[in-house]
């Protein structure tokens, strides 16, 4: 509100200045008036401005300077405590298992306890240098023999243990982000919204009723070895063929699944568990990639 | 799976009482009206405790409400399980009594042991 009425009062200065200018300029082109006018009042505002918040708002802008100095020194202090960890929107994790979480009211809530990292930085990629930009982080540790001799490079270039998953994530924020830096779940905190993606469970060749939920055959009424089959696959000789994408059966599973929105409803910040309201895809010890649902960067 | 347990090993009740199916309870219940609570009392027999593990092991408990079976059932952890009294142990010879929904009177009476 302040700002407006000191804005108001700019307008109102500028006005009279036109007026002056007006009458010491008669006959003068209009153009150069309004040049005039801009330069006058650009060099006139800043000492109004000042003039006007010493007069009328001196005690209500000390009080409000001295609770911004207060915000600004918990600022700080947060800042000093969480710069300690990196603060990323994404983490790799292994998928423990389901188990079920009580509220405070005693509603249940299915929960599935993901190990989230700790995960390394193993590269930043840069538009400059790659032509995107983007992060690369590094999850479990690896022996040195199961890794060849270019991916131990860069593991050393990186000032990593060996790595045995590394994921990119677009990303462009790069301040205070170097090599080998570690991620844990301090970037999180409960209620946040999670997108989490891993590979479903693969069910092999799968028939239609499982794989396309048709609906077979009859089992009764005479009815014999067509109670899973899945019936006509098109017309007759019009077209002469089948058409392409018609359902049939074949592998199933073993897909990249995306699950978004899903809840932080407990968090283990010493053993890194993620405790997700809701069920998640693949099986146990399921290696998933999970971010914020929207993240800037 | 043990981690999983240890993990939510703090929200887990230590101070349950041990009984099987057949004993008679009584359990307090916490019934939330608007901003007051009070605990409700619910007593009868546990015709069966599931085979669940941590925060979703469940029980069984039936009573005759005014001539009308009643059961219900109760997770162990839960918050609002406020306490478990056992009244009486009964003497029985399976582990889910469901047979005892087809039964009234004294029919359904279960043997008392006596300690």
């Amino acid at each position: 509100m302040v700002e407006e009425n000191k804005i108001e009062k700019n307008k109102e200065t500028i006005e009279e200045v036109k007026t002056l200018v007006d009458v010491e300029t008669e006959g003068a082109e209009v153009q150069k008036d309004e040049a005039v006018v801009e330069s006058v009042s650009e060099e006139e505002i800043p000492v109004e401005k000042s003039e006007d918040s010493k007069e009328s708002n001196s005690a209500e802008s000390a009080i409000k300077e001295s609770n911004v100095s207060k915000d600004e020194k918990m600022d700080d202090k947060k800042e000093i405590e969480d710069s300690a960890y990196l603060k990323l929107p994404f983490i790799l994790g292994t998928k423990l298992g389901m188990t079920q979480i009580f509220s405070d009211n005693g509603t249940v809530y299915p929960a599935t306890v993901i190990q989230a990292g700790p995960c390394n930085i193993t590269q930043i990629k840069t538009i400059e240098k790659d032509g995107y930009s983007a992060l690369q982080i590094g999850y479990l540790d690896s022996k040195e023999s199961k890794q060849n001799k270019p991916s131990m490079g860069h593991f050393k270039r990186c000032n990593s243990k060996p790595k045995k998953h590394l994921k990119e994530f677009r990303y462009n924020n790069f301040e205070g982000i170097e090599l080998g830096d570690e991620i844990n779940l301090s970037q999180f905190s409960i209620g946040d919204l999670l997108q989490v993606t891993g590979y479903s469970k693969g069910r092999g060749f799968a028939g239609h009723m499982k794989r396309h939920n048709f609906s077979g055959g009859r089992a009764s009424h005479g009815k014999n070895s067509v109670m899973r089959k899945a019936g006509s696959v098109g017309a007759g000789t019009s077209p002469g063929r089948v058409w392409k994408g018609t359902r049939m059966a074949g592998r199933m599973g073993n897909d990249k699944v995306t699950v978004k929105n899903l809840e932080i409803i407990k968090m283990d910040s010493e053993n890194n568990l993620l405790f997700v309201n809701g069920s998640i895809p693949g099986p146990n010890n399921n290696i998933l990639y999970i971010s914020k649902v929207s993240y800037e960067g | 799976m043990n981690k999983i347990l240890d993990s939510i090993k703090d929200e887990l009740k230590e101070d349950i009482p041990q009984f099987k199916s057949g004993d008679t309870v009584t359990v307090g219940v916490r019934v939330i009206e608007g901003e007051k609570s009070r605990i409700q009392l619910f007593k009868g027999v546990v015709i069966a405790i599931s085979s669940g593990s941590g925060s979703s092991k469940t029980f069984t408990v039936r009573k005759i409400s005014n001539g009308i079976g009643v059961e219900r059932i109760f997770p162990f952890h839960s918050p609002n399980l406020d306490s478990i009294t056992v009244d009486k142990r009964g003497k029985v010879r399976r582990a889910k009594l469901y047979y005892l929904r087809n039964r009234a009177g004294k029919a359904a009476k279960i043997k008392t042991v006596l300690n």
